[in-house]
């Protein structure tokens, strides 16, 4: 049976205003207006949060776990997202981080960044296997993952079927701590501290696992508050091994391709610059390339919605931080035990998810299709998403399949008044015989 | 026999900036229609190369999208100046581009093999003076 689509990305009705903010930034077009409010497409929705972003209402929220979820478990292990280092400007070292994580109620703290380490390591491997596509397309963005699966179904063979570093992170963070702790698994909860709601959709409905390893996100913006006064008092535990600066960089664009395939591959950042690459893909533009890097955020993660700092300041962060970490590669660090003692590759196929096409049968696509051409000639093509819909052409295609009308066009319903003016004119002159 | 949807699309000489959007609707359009897997990826790369081959060669032209019951369509016909000679043309790495398409990269001479090598049939006229027609057809099945 299929699962009820979930996503982090919701709508605050009481704060919309119906404006067209959202409706004309969404990158995949899933956003209406209609009835004075905005609503929210699930088949296209690939939770981004640019709508997010571009709200002046706040109307467009992001839904995470509470902090007071950790409660919930006898013990909870925190796994920070790199990106969180980058919130403290002039941060010299993630174990401050780490440290400030156990002072607010983490029993302990896995670096989502040691997680990145061991998925560097399987990724290299697997690109020693002859034949791959090409180019590999990474799967840590999961927002890049459903923009594939819902506009590109064709490039979803690209993707590499490495799990994401969060959820490598929660089977050996959970898997060492009950080791240390003689603990049931079921006891320990693993939460991820997260830069944006692709992750936390991702973690309710995964792709490429059936099973999350993740038990919940709290977001970045929660805790970073709660944190700081801690990160402040720079201590760390001295036992602490830290993951390499490459792992830390995955938080920036272009640190994952950096660490994988320096090489030869390519990192973009942004989701419509990551629309435009793509398409090349897809068009076979870039078959001479090993590694593909698209990151939805600008900036990479530390440029997520639920971030505090500012990306461009973040970034910087983390670059002045890892200058001064040691110069040692994923391939010395990541022990080749650990890839053979916990599973990095998915265990189910990603699939398409195909929200584009006007019906299900070809030749009444073709039919709505013409019908769709027709109106579009007919539609003023100013794209000013007052119908509703983000553009002209969407508002034709959104005719075709029956959920609004030529008349809500405002510029269409103009003209049909001033026929309509016109002949009551007319009426009103007639004689009367 | 009638094409169930057409949709033809004017291509400028030299008119870089604009490159690329023609094929970029096809794509999408097929997409919208139900089309998919190999056959998308197929003419998505050839109709990539065939409007190009229209800003980079031609004093301009026309770029057909018909779509059958079996089969995608694609027609390319410009009004000049025409190939004079079609087995060179054909061949791989052999290329007439100018310095500015060069410049952009353009120019590998892979163009029409290209074209020839993703369609299933693929056929093409040509007059100097006159212009140069190309039809390329995808099997849908």
């Amino acid at each position: 049976m299929e699962e009820r689509p979930y996503h982090s990305v919701r709508l605050a009705k009481q704060l919309c205003k119906g404006c067209t903010n959202c409706l004309k930034h969404c990158p995949t077009e899933a956003i209406r207006v209609r009835g004075g409010r905005a609503h929210i497409l699930d088949s296209l929705c690939i939770d981004c949060g640019e709508c997010i972003r571009v709200c002046d209402y706040h109307a467009k929220v992001a839904v995470t776990d509470p902090l007071s979820m950790i409660k919930d478990y006898k013990y909870s292990i925190a796994l920070p997202a790199p990106s969180l280092y980058g919130q403290f400007r002039g941060l010299q070292k993630p174990e401050y981080v780490v440290e400030a994580l156990r002072c607010i109620g983490f029993s302990d703290v896995f670096e989502v960044a040691r997680g990145a380490d061991v998925v560097t390591r399987a990724i290299r491997e697997k690109l020693k296997q002859p034949g791959l596509p090409k180019p590999l397309i990474s799967s840590a963005c999961p927002a890049v993952v459903r923009l594939i699966q819902v506009r590109f179904p064709e490039l979803i063979e690209n993707i590499v079927d490495i799990r994401q570093p969060m959820e490598v992170a929660a089977t050996i963070a959970r898997a060492e701590f009950c080791k240390a702790n003689g603990c049931r698994p079921e006891e320990v909860g693993c939460f991820f501290i997260t830069p944006c709601p692709a992750k936390m959709t991702v973690i309710r409905r995964p792709i490429g696992q059936k099973k999350s390893e993740v038990d919940g996100a709290i977001s970045i913006m929660e805790i970073y508050g709660l944190l700081l006064p801690y990160v402040e008092k720079m201590m760390k535990d001295p036992n602490f091994h830290p993951s390499t600066k490459y792992g830390v960089a995955w938080s920036t664009s272009d640190g994952e391709a950096n660490a994988v395939c320096p090489g030869n591959s390519l990192s973009v950042d942004g989701i419509d610059n990551v629309i435009r690459v793509l398409e090349e893909v897809e068009n076979n533009k870039l078959m001479d390339l090993t590694y593909f890097e698209g990151n939805a955020c600008m900036g990479g993660c530390v440029g997520g919605p639920l971030t505090f700092e500012n990306n461009y300041v973040a970034k910087n962060t983390i670059r002045q931080m890892v200058k001064q970490m040691p110069e040692v590669h994923p391939d010395q660090d990541v022990p080749t035990s650990v890839l053979n003692k916990y599973p990095t590759k998915n265990d189910e196929e990603i699939e398409a998810k195909d929200a584009i096409r006007l019906d299900d049968n070809m030749q009444e696509a073709m039919r709505k299709m013409v019908r769709m051409n027709e109106i579009i000639e007919r539609l003023p093509g100013y794209d000013c998403g007052s119908c509703g819909s983000p553009t002209c052409r969407s508002f034709a295609e959104d005719i075709v399949r029956g959920y609004c009308h030529e008349m809500d066009c405002i510029h269409i319903m103009k003209e049909k008044l001033k026929v309509m003016a016109q002949e009551m004119v007319e009426l009103a002159q007639t004689k009367r015989e | 026999m009638e094409p169930l949807f057409k949709t033809v699309y004017q291509v400028a000489q030299a008119d870089y900036t604009s490159a690329g959007r023609a094929s970029a609707d096809i794509k999408r359009k097929l997409k919208q229609l139900g089309v998919g897997g190999d056959v998308l990826r197929r003419v998505a790369v050839a109709s990539y190369e065939v409007e190009l081959n229209l800003v980079i060669h031609s004093l301009g032209g026309e770029l057909e999208l018909n779509v059958f019951p079996d089969a995608v369509q694609l027609v390319s016909a410009d009004v000049g100046p025409g190939i004079p000679d079609l087995t060179m043309a054909m061949k791989e790495g052999y290329s007439t581009a100018n310095d500015e398409a060069r410049s952009l990269g353009f120019g590998a001479g892979m163009g029409l093999p290209n074209m020839k090598r993703n369609a299933d049939e693929f056929n093409i006229e040509s007059t100097v003076g006159v212009g140069t027609t190309i039809t390329m057809r995808f099997h849908l099945t």
